[in-house]
């Protein structure tokens, strides 16, 4: 019972993790039409920064800002140079371009900080293990995850749905002339944008960074995860994403953990773990095309 | 385009340049003999096999509209059906309880398009209910699961891929020499070519240029679209599973990696680098992406970092490729 | 009101209702198109009246209602099921295929009429069983002489022109035009009024259309559509006539 609740969180963790880049992701597809494939890498950009600052001055808490602006600089950035020239291309344009900003930041990454992964330790003011209930202890720092996931879920629908910025972002969606009647600079708006959403996958970046390891292609790996959960989720819509995220984090995590175990009951024993490890692996892709066949646009497409 | 009154002579003299482009890469071993570089003959078998896989993909992303970035998938595919029956042939151990072993090249070619035709069809039906950006990340997220599975397939060498120690062999001809490997994959290029040529040009090719160009179009006529699309990206993930099969005989090699994203991204790579929707543009964009990585990986281990921009200021600044750049070095308008 | 001249009607539209958010696009719509007549439907811009072309070849689903197609409830069709039972529409903004030339545009249309497309060797564009009949359409759309032009390189008025040219490829029993007239110039507009009454008796029309000299010219029944509903149906001369009509539409200046 105790390993179930554990793993569940651990799923929910996974999960809020996934949302964070989804979101982005998807705002950005939503609003401004662009597929962004080198979203992944400021996760990755994230989470080098936050590593190399955390290296050189053991502070956690210097580190992590700084792995949030050096995400949320290398997005605007991104934007400013290359993704604002391919708001009006097609997609098959922006898959190219952004594929050919992974490659040089994969490689750039590579030359300054080689290819060896980095560790980076948990924080002591947020290690340890809590009882969470009556003998179920989890660890304190995945728990912050999901605290800091789910208040940035609800932030980001406050903004959404509550603010003048949130009013453009959904007029902008759907009448980009009409905002800009409004006078409002729509390019500048979807700069601010686009560095909100690489502040959100620099912020998944900095989180994992202590629980996973840092490598060059990590950002791809979340990246394709990413976009099974905004198809599963629905494409331009953050409910969806929230959704999905959650869905594909706790599936995911579950089919790793409790698979082979149910394997193990009807064969040997390394037979089981080969075959769960792939079966696992592939679990929230299978999910993915079970969606498909039953709701073709997402469980909660933002239109209709 | 040329008028309809000269459209023979421009017919005759189209045939002519083509078969004077086929001589002159029929001659390329002993040119590169003469020179005193034997390895030309294995570079340019690679491109040769690369320009059958992105001819493939062209069917699908140039004259469908189909934007797949999924073709890796298929392409590794052809080459597990390679490495997988020389496996069961070195063994003699049984497959599914059939003993399917072989190392000949005229059943595992045949094979592996079908079988990778056929996974392209369970795929490309799902995938294929959505279109659009959704389809994008579809047909790569379905890519990366076929991925994992070989990456899990510890039976066949998991992450470590399998040997494949002798080519497949052909009767009459010794497939271990790389000039007459080099014309097999030739003539197998020179055949798909020609067949890519009359299928865009047929009754089927007209109804896939409407669905790339209007499918509403399309429907205003009586068309159903979903099966030529999925016509059309089983028929692109055959020949990308040939040219797979002939990838596993060269590089006597297969592992996950084939079908790894990235060598889908570089599949579009050379179809855009190319000219999307032209015949011979995915050729030419194998043999400049495989030159150009090979130079500048010849020049440092880091090429990627140069590659990468590259390809953003070619997206940005020319359209359609290496056509459009010729167009803007000239002055021409952009297209 | 009483049907004068005998027959079933070839299309009828039973009480159809859709709603877009809290408007109205399809309120209670009836009506009747009989065999070889042109039915102009006439209203103000917004008054629904593309929104029922696109429920009735299927793009949009009404909320209820019934439509029969000589006969047969039509809702199960799809799009290309309708189109091959025998509807066809033009589009008001042209739907082409921008990179063909018109006679590949329509040669693809009667591709279509012929039955499958899964034939991949033989040059559909050498095939005369295509290229005869397209080129008949052609001229009977009155563009006989621009067949290679490419769709991009071509006029407004003649992409309209080329909308009739390949609905008509379609073989269509009921064609079912969407404003064939709009941003046409006074020579255009003739051409294809003229282009229309040559294809009268053959097929039956629903005519969407602004323009009233075209309208009073070619229709043998004229309906008005005003937010969703038919506010009155008759001859052209009782449609001039009915006051009701003239306040709510034919006063505003546009006749």
């Amino acid at each position: 019972m105790s390993l179930f609740v554990e793993q569940a969180l651990n799923g929910v963790q996974l999960g809020v993790t996934l949302f964070l880049l989804a979101a982005g992701l998807t705002l950005i597809f939503g609003i401004m039409g662009v597929i962004n494939l080198a979203h992944g890498s400021l996760y990755m950009i994230g989470a080098y920064a936050m590593a190399a600052v955390a290296a050189k001055t053991g502070s956690f808490l210097l580190a992590a800002p700084a792995g949030l602006a050096a995400a949320a600089l290398a997005g605007v950035a991104m934007e400013f140079l290359v993704v604002r020239r391919l708001y009006a291309r097609d997609h098959l344009d922006q898959v190219l371009a952004t594929f050919g900003l992974i490659l040089f930041f994969n490689q750039a990454i590579t030359i300054l900080f080689g290819r060896q992964p980095l560790f980076v330790q948990i924080p002591p003011f947020l290690d340890g293990s809590v009882a969470i209930f009556e003998g179920v202890r989890y660890p304190f720092y995945r728990l912050v995850i999901i605290a800091v996931g789910l208040v940035t879920a609800i932030g980001l629908y406050l903004l959404i749905a509550r603010t003048r910025l949130g009013m453009l972002i959904r007029a902008g969606a759907t009448n980009r002339d009409m905002v800009r009647a409004l006078g409002v600079d729509i390019r500048a708006l979807y700069t601010i944008l686009f560095g909100v959403g690489a502040m959100l996958a620099g912020l998944a970046g900095v989180m994992a960074g202590p629980i996973l390891s840092v490598q060059v292609g990590m950002g791809e790996q979340v990246l394709i995860l990413t976009f099974v959960v905004v198809v599963i989720g629905g494409v331009g819509s953050v409910r969806g994403a929230f959704l999905g995220a959650l869905l594909v984090g706790v599936v995911d995590t579950m089919l790793r953990a409790f698979l082979p175990g149910v394997l193990r009951q009807v064969m040997s024993g390394p037979d089981a773990d080969a075959l769960a490890g792939g079966l696992s692996a592939m679990g929230v892709y299978l999910l993915m095309a079970l969606v498909l066949l039953v709701k073709p646009k997402g469980l909660a497409p933002a239109h209709g | 385009m040329a008028p309809v009154v000269t459209g023979q002579a421009a017919s005759a003299r189209r045939n002519l340049w083509l078969g004077a482009l086929v001589a002159a890469l029929a001659a390329l071993p002993f040119l590169a003999d003469l020179a005193g570089q034997p390895a030309m003959t294995s570079l340019a078998t690679r491109i040769v096999i690369l320009a059958i896989a992105a001819a493939s993909l062209n069917l699908a992303l140039g004259y469908g509209g189909l934007v797949s970035f999924g073709h890796a998938a298929w392409y590794g595919i052809g080459g597990y059906v390679v490495g997988v029956l020389y496996r069961h042939y070195v063994s003699g151990d049984p497959f599914l309880g059939l003993s399917v072993g072989t190392d000949q090249l005229l059943v595992t070619l045949p094979l592996a398009a079908l079988v990778s035709g056929l996974f392209a069809a369970v795929f490309g039906a799902l995938a294929l209910r959505t279109s659009g950006v959704q389809f994008i990340m579809i047909t790569l997220a379905f890519a990366q699961m076929i991925f994992f599975f070989f990456v899990a397939l510890k039976a066949y060498g998991g992450d470590d891929g399998l040997i494949v120690r002798r080519r497949n062999s052909l009767p009459f001809l010794d497939t271990r020499d790389a000039a007459t490997f080099y014309w097999v994959c030739l003539t197998l290029a020179v055949g798909w070519f020609a067949f890519m040529g009359r299928l865009v040009r047929s009754r089927f090719g007209a109804v896939l240029a409407g669905v790339r160009q209007s499918e509403r179009r399309m429907a205003a006529i009586g068309v159903r679209t979903y099966p030529y699309k999925l016509a059309a990206f089983v028929i692109s993930g055959m020949g990308a599973g040939l040219a797979g099969a002939l990838m596993a005989n060269h590089a006597r090699f297969v592992s996950p990696d084939m079908m790894h994203w990235t060598q889908s991204g570089e599949l579009m790579i050379m179809v855009i680098l190319g000219g999307a929707g032209t015949l011979l543009g995915p050729a030419a964009g194998a043999a400049v992406l495989i030159l150009l990585e090979t130079q500048l990986a010849a020049l440092t281990e880091h090429w990627q970092i140069v590659l990468g921009p590259l390809l953003v200021l070619m997206i940005l600044f020319t359209r359609g490729g290496l056509s459009g750049l010729a167009r803007l070095v000239r002055g021409g308008r952009d297209g | 009101m009483a049907e004068p001249s005998g027959g079933d009607p070839v299309l009828r539209v039973e009480r159809l209702f859709k709603r877009f958010g809290g408007v109205n696009a399809t309120d209670d719509l009836s009506l009747d198109l009989r065999r070889g007549e042109i039915h102009a439907l006439i209203g103000p811009n917004g008054a629904g009246k593309t929104t029922f072309i696109g429920q009735l070849m299927g793009e949009i689903e009404p909320d209820s209602g019934r439509i029969l197609f000589e006969g047969r409830d039509i809702a199960a069709l799809s799009t290309p099921a309708r189109v091959r039972a025998g509807l066809a529409r033009t589009f008001q903004i042209t739907q082409l295929l921008g990179e063909e030339t018109a006679l590949g545009n329509v040669a693809l249309a009667v591709q279509a009429r012929q039955g499958h497309s899964f034939r991949f060797w033989a040059r559909a564009g050498a095939d005369e069983s295509l290229r005869a009949p397209a080129c008949d359409h052609l001229a009977a759309a009155g563009l006989a002489a621009r067949a290679q032009v490419r769709v991009h390189e071509m006029s407004h008025g003649e992409h309209k022109q080329l909308e009739l040219a390949v609905a008509l490829a379609s073989q269509p029993h009921v064609l079912l035009l969407d404003e064939p007239m709009a941003g046409l110039g006074a020579s255009e507009s003739r051409d294809m009024v003229e282009a229309l009454k040559r294809m009268k008796g053959g097929l039956s029309i629903l005519l969407v259309e602004h323009d009233m000299n075209a309208v009073f010219a070619l229709a043998d029944r004229v309906s008005v559509l005003v937010y969703g509903r038919i506010i009155a149906s008759g001859t052209p001369a009782e449609i001039q006539a009915d006051a009701q009509v003239r306040a709510a539409y034919l006063g505003e200046g546009d006749a």
